[in-house]
């Protein structure tokens, strides 16, 4: 697989940033869905991604994981290469990404979040298992520990997948999506819990889908929408003419160029 | 009888040998299986199992007969071949996977056909036992066949024991395992290879046009009984075993029958028995849910009818007959004797001889009934003042939500209409706080308020 490369390494002194991300671009299909994305984040931030759909959240997430193919692009974490600091990062998937009725129980889901502190055929022990109770009870899950995950509500799935980050033990957050299509309760829980993890001085990412909600919950945004709009705290960057540019029509011009050019390779390539 | 004394009391040392072959086939395929199934790779397999007959028929080609290792390597190499090309074709194609799958299948299958045709027409190379790779014939194994191919099972059945943490992650979240730094595409590859080696270990016994059902059933029948990954691998490699015995000792009876539908043909029956037999999964188990279900519906639907005409006349002390009561409920006579025969039992209602007999509510089971009716009520409030639907839409909805609202949300419905006093037709919701009548309903017109729920 392609990972990003990962070329630069920087001697790391304690001033790096938790996460840098750096040139980083995406196609599929011949279709750029981001470009040239670049951003770093300070320490104990809790930022959310916003964007229209298909304005590449998703993917900037997956991508700076190294989940999926880049065509550029680096992540840094606090300075040192991705792939040797990957038990530092917590990533939680979409909850729509897993089969829920796979024949395995909560706790055993979020003892997965153990796993990259086990060596190869170790099993989880009573530690691990202490753990992952603990990160049960931070998300207000611990009596269902040994239901059987297709017994869960949508809301109880994520704080699932949220407490297997917080088992991690990480000291970064990247979450596509956590907060959709949850319940309110489950809603005031996960904000409650991301504040918590940022004043314990964690950097925490959420792909956010619902713009209204971001002042009062996030410190920082990124806009994004094919690239990178506009990236800082929420207070500087919430302008009108910034939402206007990552929501607005302008871009269409471009999404239609990038349609049409892709067209017309096609022809090319299949005529010759 | 005596064949069956005989065969399970182990004296002759082949049948030792070939049930400990097939024993360790039915396990690991069973437990190997699970994976497969949960990560929906079945139908691969199928195409694998199928894929290794030209490598079975070049084995005999090379080594001029029947000789084990060239058979384990003809099979092998020609399962990944077959794997190798399905994963490219969906890759480098527009071709949906099941295409692939279905093109590779039959292909493979076909060049091994061509191949076993010219090996039986030549006659240079001696054949004896080539056909039964098609079916499988365990009592065929000698000694170094169970070696070779139970060696081979073992072998699988122990890498799958020491990886199965990884093998569960892989399974269950690939892109979080990815994500922590799994090698996840080697993880995938090595599942892949686990599952070549197993159909290949099961040539002999089962036979490649049936192997993979091999793989299927048993992991499949196992999921009836268990939502833990850790038993059902348990199960699913018992029921391999069983099969595994089944086929055996069918081989030792009657050796002209080939082995592997008879493995299949017990696999299978025992996936039907967890079809039907299986707690809270299996079809016996739901179907009795249903019928408490809707006997509970049709108990609280009584219960309410009684109320309403209460309702209507204003009257708690005359008996309903239970013809009247079939009238407005269109129950079958006999379900209505069960059900008044529940209601009886659980002290909601009275019953009382006279001209003509009937029934009166208790003060239990008016309180239930007006709960019932309450709930209904709040329910089509709720829907015409948030939803927005019209007060002519919203009966149907409420008739059956009011057997699923539990205590808890009939509370969140209070709080968030504010306990109104009339539903959207205008008829009042009934609260407890009103209640005070005595059993037996003596008291009269408590309800002079019309409309019916």
């Amino acid at each position: 697989m392609n990972e990003i490369e990962q070329t630069r390494n920087p001697t790391g002194n304690s001033s790096n940033p938790p996460l840098e991300v750096h040139d980083l671009t995406v196609a599929y299909d011949q279709k750029p869905v981001l470009w040239d994305i670049d951003f770093e984040l300070p320490e104990g931030s809790l930022t959310a991604i916003i964007g229209p759909n298909g304005a590449g959240k998703s993917t900037l997430v997956k991508a700076a994981m190294g989940l999926i193919p880049a065509s550029s692009g680096y992540t840094l974490i606090y300075g040192k290469p991705l792939d040797k600091q990957r038990h530092r990062v917590a990533y939680v998937p979409q909850r729509e990404s897993v089969d829920w009725n796979f024949p395995i129980s909560v706790m055993d889901v979020v003892l997965m979040g153990r796993y990259p502190h086990l060596r190869l055929f170790q099993r989880p022990g009573r530690d691990d298992r202490d753990v992952a109770l603990a990160a049960l009870k931070e998300m207000g899950m611990e009596p269902y520990h040994k239901r059987q995950i297709s017994q869960l509500s949508g809301g109880q799935q994520q704080r699932v997948f949220l407490a297997r980050a917080l088992a991690q033990d990480a000291s970064i957050y990247l979450m596509d999506e956590p907060l959709a299509g949850v319940d309110a309760a489950t809603e005031d829980v996960i904000f409650q819990k991301l504040k918590e993890l940022r004043d314990g001085g964690k950097t925490v990412v959420v792909v956010h889908h619902d713009l209204q909600s971001v002042p009062d919950n996030f410190d920082r945004a990124m806009l994004l929408n094919l690239r990178m709009i506009a990236c800082g705290p929420v207070s500087e960057i919430f302008t009108d003419e910034n939402l206007q540019k990552t929501y607005g029509g302008r871009l269409n011009i471009l999404s239609q160029m990038i349609e049409e050019s892709r067209q017309q390779r096609f022809v090319r390539e299949s005529e010759s | 009888m005596d064949t069956l004394i005989e065969f399970f009391s182990l004296q002759d040392p082949n049948i030792r040998y070939v049930l400990a072959g097939t024993i360790l086939l039915g396990i690991s395929s069973g437990a190997l299986g699970c994976f497969a199934i949960l990560r929906r790779r079945a139908l691969v397999g199928d195409a694998v199992a199928h894929s290794i007959l030209p490598g079975v028929c070049l084995a005999f080609i090379i080594a001029g007969g029947k000789d084990p290792f060239m058979l384990i390597l003809g099979a092998f190499v020609f399962g990944l071949l077959s794997m190798v090309t399905m994963d490219f074709i969906s890759r480098n194609s527009r071709i949906a996977p099941d295409a692939s799958i279905g093109m590779v299948l039959s292909v493979f299958f076909g060049l091994g056909v061509v191949l076993l045709t010219f090996i039986q027409t030549t006659g240079y190379i001696d054949q004896s036992g080539l056909d039964d790779f098609l079916f499988g014939q365990a009592a065929s194994m000698v000694g170094d066949d169970v070696m070779v191919f139970g060696g081979l099972s073992l072998l699988i059945l122990i890498v799958t024991i020491l990886v199965f943490k990884e093998l569960k992650l892989v399974s269950f979240d690939p892109s979080y395992a990815r994500s922590i730094g799994y090698p996840v595409k080697r993880m995938e590859f090595l599942l892949a290879l686990l599952m070549v080696l197993v159909i290949t270990a099961g040539i002999q016994a089962v036979g490649v046009v049936l192997m993979a059902s091999m793989l299927i059933i048993p992991a499949a029948a196992a999921r009836y009984w268990t939502d833990s990954l850790r038993v059902m691998l348990l199960i699913a490699a018992g029921v391999g075993a069983v099969s595994g015995v089944t086929g055996s000792f069918i081989s030792y009876t009657a050796p002209a029958m080939p082995t592997g539908p008879w493995m299949v043909v017990s696999a299978a029956f025992i996936f039907f028995l967890s079809f039907l037999l299986a707690p809270g999964r299996g079809e016996i188990a739901r179907h009795i849910q249903k019928r408490r279900l809707s006997h509970k519906v049709a108990c609280e639907n009584i219960l309410k009818t009684l109320y309403s005409m209460e309702e209507e006349d204003g009257r708690t002390d005359r008996l309903r007959p239970a013809k009247e009561l079939r009238k407005r409920r269109h129950l079958a006579s006999r379900r209505m004797k069960k059900v008044l025969s529940t209601l009886l039992r659980k002290g909601y209602v009275t019953y009382f001889r006279g001209t003509p007999d009937g029934y009166l509510l208790t003060a239990d089971g008016r309180k239930e009934a007006k709960r019932l009716v309450r709930v209904h009520r709040l329910w089509e409030q709720y829907l015409s003042q948030h939803l927005q639907i019209a007060e002519d839409h919203v009966h149907e909805d409420a008739e059956s939500m009011e057997h699923l609202i539990t205590s808890e949300i009939e509370a969140q419905l209070r709080t968030s209409l504010g306990s109104p006093a009339l539903d959207p037709h205008k008829s009042t919701i009934p609260y407890d706080s009103d209640e005070d009548e005595p059993a037996g309903g003596k008291s009269g017109d408590k309800h002079k308020q019309g409309g019916t729920p």
